[in-house]
């Protein structure tokens, strides 16, 4: 096996603050061309107390040095369950650096904005034949608050019909941003048990006349396909409800099954999952929601429309529609995160149909083979046929070791961990999503490691404990972070 | 890990003990030990009246957070300010150091329908 | 595929380690009922030049500052961007990571977001600020909740005077959660209108939103609205969508904001019709505990070395759920890192030079456009680097006519304004040479109107 993990050369690095010297400058602004102006002296501030001052060398090599302390998909694996860090395309970059796509202000005309217009449509358009969707908003920025835009659409039909529901029901399986999401759009969350997948029975228990909507993961955080979906969908639209999906598992569904299809009434899309957009440290994402014909009505706005018909639009057709009466309204200043837009319109672009689906299948054939290795060294809870990802337990580890030590080990070994301790249904659960974008060898190397890990567990379980060792920094003391938090850079502090 | 005689516990593993008509009220060794170290404590203000069963505090560790309900009614009477700069305290010391509030019951026999440590012993080798 | 390295022999191989015979019965749990038979109807897959070819042409029917004269803000603004931040930003350490969860191997991020929370707190006065926000809208909903939590009041006071676009994102957000949202006035100087801030200010408000500069580019009395929301007990909420105006402006927390919000896309970031862009929410330290969105905290690691995490996360939904701050999760982290890194290399002479130009050019401009027949200024208080014009002919002719001699010369103001149907807000940034403002002002002396 070959440890890819080394502590390499890795340059220290203070902060922004430490490096600063005054009278240093690291921009050029053109010569003012018109006479200088002033503002009322009791409007005007002395200074930015503590702002540094640093020569473009100094910033340049300060955010060089940080990035090397990172790990990326460009730097290798990263089996993030939940979360598909699949690989980012570089031409996606490099379209959204267009400049007729990266200049163009928000409130430029329709006519002067008819290739961003139509690039939207086009793309909104694909996501609605993926999915099966009616119709697709792009404006939420990220999953979260697409679950918002989503949850709020169906509250607004509810509303819109004299329904006064005040429950939503949601697995405990489900990610957490669907229960605080049903708290935002004013409703109770009544958490309930799945048995790895949903039974109809459960959900009929307590699907009543006061439950608005079941939100659902599809397929589920464990992995799984909820098989019953259909009947579950029906019972819900039987008893008045409407079925929310979370749509950031739809890596394993592209050209295999659509939600729209299956009764399902709202998704919203992670263009930063499925679609390849990179997840920037932490965002920006895209959220966009795709609902059933009925609940066109009731999307943010505005939208961008066609007079024409689809992609064979007539050239200055394409135009921004302000939100009708029943909207929920606008969910972003603008139009949402257009950038990420184009990069996942050229994805789709350069995958096609055929490419879509060979994505899905191959993540899901590699989450089985991750499986099919590593099941009998790690438990696996839960034994039916596994989608793009598989999640295991720390039960069966030797050495007093848990998920958080095998995680910490994996960095020795130069992987990223997976997610763990997600879905909370699971005790010490190990969540390893290893995306399609992934080779054999690539998993078969991490699949030794973690291997070799289990082995470590039970030989020389301190190497666990002790892990990461060939990391920039070692364990954090995150309780002293939060007993004591220390949230900025003070002078002198 | 201890469970004192002399301390009637709750469901939701929090500790009451009465003198002087004043209950003393905290959490057990075992919900501060499945916590791990906390780092954040909320309490309620002196004069707040409680409700037996509603939370009135919140109690955090790094990766969990927990409500801590009132196992019985009364007025808040005195505070335990030093878990706010020190909220270790609970891990090192729950029953003693670490008592959150104490508050003059509404019913001074409250405490008698509460669990005793045999009692409380039992309920969580069934949880755990 | 380019992007997916399977051979046929590793399907092969894989299925077989799998024990299933096709691909196929990989995904025997999801039922025939539900499966597509058909392929996805998408256009076929484009090669890398012709999706390059496909954007340009896409690109080109589009209207930008290299194409056009642009007079365009509210809310977006086009700000020279220093060539470092694209060069700094394409290292793929950066762009590809995921959330810091795991702090070891993260800790360029978590530098880079410690810092930014740094620059944001000595920018807004404030003493603690968060990782970021999708937005500035985004961001002011989020005040207003925190507001409302915070005071346990249920109604909130909203200027007028801020975005309307914020107005309207924060509407949504509160959409069901029965708070009572009120307008404030705009008075005549194009501040907000105090003595109808005073009537509406009672006990029950939790917060009173006002701008910044604000959407007509007028500097408000932050001191003055401080005094009186604070006297009702409430929460003073500044939007900030033009930070550079803090540059030269006394920092909203100095004068008694209580929850300092805004977009700093202004910080490097481009146009992008209108995302991504990057909130900012900032806060005084007794209510830190009640921000929503990540924070990054300093600490040490088991050798004592300094290291960054994520922290105070029990305000977040993947612990609190129902009960969270927020729930946020993906933020503008990319984007935090540009405004990070603009900011540096600006500095402390930098950003208030910047602000001095934009200053200069909007008040020339200003001078120049109401010495033209047909034309007049609207609002007459302190102002930044927008102002409303108010046109005799009607405002669509006049844009009109002036984007055929490729001029975008402002956002019309009807829309959201009825009152102010028959004016424009004019934006003017150091990125407008004064040719460019010579430019406009004649087209509109020479017949726009």
């Amino acid at each position: 096996m070959t440890i890819v993990g080394t502590s390499g050369l890795v340059l220290n690095e203070k902060l922004l603050f430490e490096h600063s010297d005054p009278g240093r400058k690291g921009y050029s602004l053109p010569k003012l061309d018109v006479p200088s102006a002033e503002l009322p002296a009791e409007l005007c501030r002395q200074e930015i107390n503590g702002f540094p001052e640093l020569s473009e060398v100094d910033v340049v090599r300060h955010f060089t040095r940080l990035s090397t302390w990172n790990y990326g998909v460009d730097s290798g694996f990263y089996p993030l369950g939940s979360c598909t860090m699949k690989y980012n395309p570089k031409v996606n970059e490099a379209a959204a650096r267009i400049p007729g796509l990266a200049g163009i202000h928000p409130a430029t005309p329709s006519h002067l904005s008819q290739g961003i217009l139509e690039l939207m449509y086009r793309l909104q358009s694909a996501l609605a034949e993926i999915s099966g969707f009616a119709r697709v908003t792009l404006q939420p920025a990220a999953g979260a608050q697409g679950e918002l835009a989503g949850m709020l659409v169906i509250r607004a039909w509810h509303e819109a019909r004299g329904s006064k529901r005040t429950k939503v029901l949601i697995p405990d399986t489900a990610h957490g941003t669907n229960p605080a999401t049903a708290s935002l759009t004013g409703y109770d969350v009544m958490p309930i048990a799945s048995e790895g997948i949903l039974t109809l029975e459960e959900v009929e228990a307590h699907m009543n006349d006061d439950v608005a909507a079941l939100m659902v993961t599809n397929p589920n955080t464990l992995g799984l396909f909820e098989s019953n979906i259909e009947a579950i969908c029906k019972l819900v639209h039987e008893r008045g409800g409407m079925v929310y999906c979370d749509g950031a598992n739809l890596n394993a569904l592209m050209g295999i099954a659509r939600p729209g299809d299956m009764g399902i009434d709202v998704m919203h899309f992670n263009l930063h999952k499925t679609f390849s957009t990179p997840h920037g440290g932490g965002g920006p994402g895209s959220g966009p929601v795709g609902v059933t014909e009925e609940l066109i009505p009731y999307l943010p706005g505005p939208g961008v429309e066609c007079d024409g018909l689809g992609v064979d639009c007539d050239k200055e057709s394409y135009r921004l529609e302000s939100a009708n009466a029943d909207s929920i309204g606008r969910m972003m200043a603008f139009h949402g995160n257009v950038g990420i837009m184009v990069r996942a319109y050229a994805y789709i672009r350069s995958m096609g149909p055929e490419g879509l689906k060979y994505a899905s299948e191959m993540a899901v054939l590699n989450a089985n083979y991750v499986r099919a290795r590593l099941e009998g060294v790690y438990d696996l809870p839960y034994k039916s046929r596994s989608l793009h990802e598989v999640i295991f337990s720390d039960k069966d580890l030797e050495g007093s070791c848990h998920t958080l030590d095998v995680a910490k080990r994996l960095i020795d070994y130069g992987y990223h961990p997976p997610t763990i301790y997600f879905p909370l249904v699971v005790k010490g659960a190990i969540m390893i999503e290893p995306t399609e974008t992934e080779s054999r060898e690539i998993l078969d190397e991490f699949c030794d490691a973690m291997i070799s890990i289990a082995g470590e567990a039970r030989d020389n379980p301190d190497l666990l404990h002790q892990a990461p060792i060939r990391s920039k920094v070692r364990r954090l003391d995150e309780t002293t972070a939060a007993r004591k938090p220390k949230l900025r850079w003070e002078e002198g502090g | 890990m201890e469970f004192p005689e002399e301390f009637k516990y709750t469901e939701d593993h929090e500790w009451v003990m009465v003198e002087e008509g004043l209950a003393v009220i905290g959490i057990s060794d075992f919900a501060q030990d499945a916590l791990g170290d906390v780092v954040f404590v909320e309490l309620p203000e002196v004069g707040v009246v409680l409700e037996a069963g509603k939370a009135f505090g919140v109690v955090e560790s790094v990766k969990a957070v927990s409500d801590i309900y009132a196992p019985i009614a009364g007025t808040v009477e005195e505070i335990n300010d030093e878990l706010v700069d020190a909220p270790e305290i609970i891990n090192t010391s729950p029953y003693e150091d670490g008592w959150m509030i104490k508050i003059r019951m509404i019913d001074a026999s409250a405490a008698d329908n509460l669990m005793d440590a045999e009692a409380y012993q039992a309920l969580i080798a069934e949880e755990s | 595929m380019r992007y997916i390295p399977h051979t046929a022999g590793d399907v092969t191989q894989m299925l077989e380690r799998v024990g299933v015979a096709t691909l196929k019965d990989l995904f025997v749990e999801v039922p025939e009922s539900v499966r597509l038979k058909r392929p996805l109807d998408l256009q076929e897959l484009a090669s890398e030049t012709e999706l390059l070819r496909e954007f340009k042409a896409l690109a080109a029917k589009n209207a930008t500052p290299e194409t056009h004269k642009s007079f365009l803000g509210g809310g977006a603004y086009h700000h020279f961007i220093p060539t470092v931040i694209d060069q700094l930003i394409s290292r793929s350490e950066f762009y590809t990571a995921y959330t810091p969860y795991q702090p070891e191997i993260s800790q360029g991020t978590l530098q880079a977001v410690f810092e930014f929370q740094s620059l944001i707190c000595q920018l807004t006065g404030m003493a603690a600020a968060n990782a970021s926000m999708y937005d500035g809208a985004s961001a002011c909903a989020e005040a207003v909740l925190m507001a409302m939590r915070l005071t346990r009041r249920k109604r909130v006071l909203l200027s007028r005077a801020i975005n309307p676009r914020y107005r309207a994102v924060v509407a949504t957000y509160c959409r069901y959660l029965n708070l009572e949202l009120v307008d404030v006035a705009v008075a005549d100087d194009g501040r907000t209108d105090l003595d109808d801030l005073k009537a509406k200010l009672d006990d029950s408000t939790a917060a009173v939103v006002a701008g910044y500069p604000n959407y007509f580019g007028v500097i408000e009395d932050v001191a003055a609205l401080a005094e009186q929301v604070h006297g009702a007990g409430a929460r003073l909420v500044t939007a900030v969508a033009e930070p550079v105006a803090l540059g030269l402006l006394k920092s909203p927390g100095e004068l008694g904001a209580d929850i300092v919000v805004g977009d700093a896309q202004s910080f490097g970031l481009p146009l992008a019709f209108g995302g991504p862009y990057v909130g900012f929410f900032a806060v005084r330290q007794k209510d830190v505990r009640g921000m929503p969105g990540r924070l990054v905290g300093e600490t040490t690691d088991l050798e004592g070395q300094r290291g960054f995490v994520l922290t105070l996360a029990t305000r977040e939904q993947h612990i609190r759920r129902e009960k969270a701050t927020s729930n946020i999760c993906s933020n503008q982290g990319l984007c935090a890192l540009m405004a990070t890194i603009f900011m540096s290399l600006l500095g402390k002479q930098g950003l208030r030079e910047m602000a001095e130009q934009n200053l200069a050019k909007a008040a020339y401009a200003r001078q120049q456009l109401s010495a033209v027949k047909g034309f007049s200024l609207v609002f007459n208080g302190p102002a930044f680097n927008e102002f409303v014009v108010r046109s005799e002919a009607p405002v669509a002719e006049v844009l009109t006519s002036l984007e055929k001699v490729g001029i975008l010369a402002g956002i019309p103001l009807g829309e959201d304004y009825p009152e102010l149907k028959d004016c424009f807000l004019v934006c003017v940034t150091e990125q407008n040479q004064r040719e460019e403002i010579d430019a406009l002002v004649a087209a509109l002396q020479g017949g726009a109107a």
